[in-house]
């Protein structure tokens, strides 16, 4: 296998884009990553997505993006993993490049949610849950996570507004993000004040639907000095499974998807978590971002919360979370989500990240999940020096 | 939900039917047809006696397009006595009565649908145990 690096980066600012199609904000972001990356042609695309076909009514994406973008003619596939997708397609782009079968690949993650009526996108975020058994007896996306959170309170003795570090340090990091969706501090006071959504995870618990595109190119390390002044080695890029349904599960509580995909990413690295300088996690809730620390080998189980409480996921903490605003604040474009996070990480392994960044950051890690953890997908990227 | 789907469900919606596994005794709901605790082939039936307690649960506010006339509803993971966990919603309780631990059995109820939304679909709910009605032994 090829060493893989990232060699260019684009991102749209995250929002409701009433005014946006889905294909000018994948345009967008694809024409951002290939201009950042200095190439004009790639020899594929891969697209990742959740919803489009549900809430923008249009499938077939691949072939739609690549001929919007003036790529016409490439290889071109949609990538679906529920709202991991976007990483999805990123270890498509990988296997592709370190397989040999293709040198530049150019990987999108675009969502178009806003257009749709809050029910309708209810609806289709549960649609990452089990069809036969979750969504249809109600189960929302969130009335699942919310099970597993009241769970969590009731064996490790945490309250609801224990869970309150996790959305305001997103905030707080949004701010200086200019593409976030919410660039606002709030106040543990105001967490609390919140509107229940499926209790005990309310409104300022949840990561927003949003409209998005990310995008990075990829190219072989050993050329990646050729494009880019700093590229940027992916490391690990790791996949695991669970059931979909968390009644299915063993362990609920214990994201065994996300534990095997951290620990395929390590292994693959050769490194431990002691070795992560940044973590961007999928914390849609604040209940997966404690799951995801501690499947991941960060905090012991029943520690996330604690971790979060006793400061430790700042930007200057042990391990810094959500350091561009996370999926709280940042946004939550669905199928985009996974390309933002690792545009993120680029930012900060090359010193781009502003008032937000990580001293030394040299290691980064993202982590996402599909619904409420039948997906993880693993990435570790390193500064090539 | 159409038709033919809510129809391949029928046994397990209307008799909380699961499977044994023959090789580890294993008991399974929903229906899998491969033993999870053991991966061998589980295609016997067993119908689960509907009495569990609840092991977690959340009052849903924003509920999923179709589920409207229900909202707000109480969803919960019902630890059934057999062993597998479940996911139900709760009937003929208020939220702030329900108590992880607190004993329930399976009901028949409307589970979703009427209207524009699609047939009605009927299916188990959970509801706490009553206490069994007690008649008066005559007096000799
Ligand atoms: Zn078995």
């Amino acid at each position: 296998m090829r060493d893989v690096a990232i060699i260019g980066t684009g991102e749209t600012k995250v929002g409701e884009h009433w005014d946006v199609s889905l294909r000018h904000l994948a345009l967008e972001a694809i024409q951002a990553a290939l201009a950042d990356a200095g190439v004009a042609t790639v020899d594929a695309l891969y697209v990742g997505n959740m919803l489009a076909g549900e809430l923008a009514g249009q499938e077939h994406l691949g072939a739609l993006v690549a001929d919007f973008a003036g790529l016409s003619g490439v290889e071109a596939l949609r990538v679906e993993a529920a709202d991991a997708s976007g990483a999805a397609a990123l270890r498509v782009g990988y296997m592709a490049v370190a397989g040999g079968l293709a040198d530049i690949v150019v990987v999108v993650g675009v969502e178009k949610m806003t257009d749709a009526l809050a029910g309708e996108i209810v609806y289709g975020r549960s649609l990452a849950t089990d069809g036969d058994y979750e969504s249809a007896v109600g189960g929302s996306l969130t009335a699942v996570n919310a099970l597993l959170m009241r769970r969590y309170m009731h064996e490790y003795g945490y309250a609801q507004r224990d869970f309150a570090p996790f959305a305001v340090n997103a905030h707080r990091n949004a701010v200086h993000n200019p593409q976030a969706m919410f660039r606002f501090p709030i106040t543990p006071e105001r967490f609390a004040a919140a509107p229940m959504v499926c209790d005990p995870i309310n409104l300022f618990d949840s990561a927003p639907a949003a409209d998005g595109a990310a995008a990075v190119v990829l190219a072989p390390g050993d050329a990646a000095r050729t494009f880019s002044a700093v590229p940027v080695r992916i490391r690990a890029s790791a996949v695991g499974t669970d059931a979909l349904a968390v009644h299915d599960r063993h362990h609920p509580l214990l994201l065994r998807s996300a534990a095997l995909a951290a620990q395929r990413a390590y292994e693959q690295a050769g490194v431990t978590p002691q070795d992560i300088d940044l973590f961007e996690l999928h914390g849609s809730f604040g209940i997966l971002a404690a799951l995801s620390l501690e499947a991941a080998g960060f905090a012991a189980p029943g520690q996330g919360v604690r971790m979060a409480l006793d400061g430790e996921i700042g930007l200057t903490g042990r391990i810094p979370i959500a350091t561009m605003g996370g999926l709280k604040a940042r946004g939550h474009p669905a199928g985009a989500t996974g390309v933002y996070q690792v545009v993120e990480v680029v930012h900060q392994l090359r010193g781009l990240a502003g008032e937000n960044q990580v001293p030394n950051a040299r290691l980064g890690m993202t982590q996402s999940l599909g619904g409420s953890g039948g997906t993880a997908i693993t990435h570790i990227l390193e500064r090539m020096e | 939900m159409n038709i033919p789907r809510n129809w391949r469900l029928q046994q397990q919606r209307y008799r909380l039917e699961g499977e044994v596994c023959e090789k580890c005794g294993a008991r399974i709901f929903p229906a899998r047809d491969i033993c999870p605790e053991c991966e061998a082939p589980a295609k016997t039936p067993l119908v689960f006696s509907g009495k569990g307690e609840v092991y977690s649960y959340t009052t849903v506010h924003t509920p999923p397009q179709g589920f409207e006339e229900f909202a707000p509803y109480i969803l919960a993971l019902i630890q059934l006595e057999e062993g597998p966990l479940i996911t139900a919603q709760l009937t003929d309780v208020d939220a702030d009565h329900v108590d992880i631990g607190m004993p329930v059995e399976m009901v028949t109820r409307k589970v979703q649908g009427g209207g524009a939304e699609g047939p009605i679909v009927y299916g188990y709910k959970f509801r706490p145990v009553l206490h069994a009605t007690v008649h008066a032994a005559p007096h000799e």
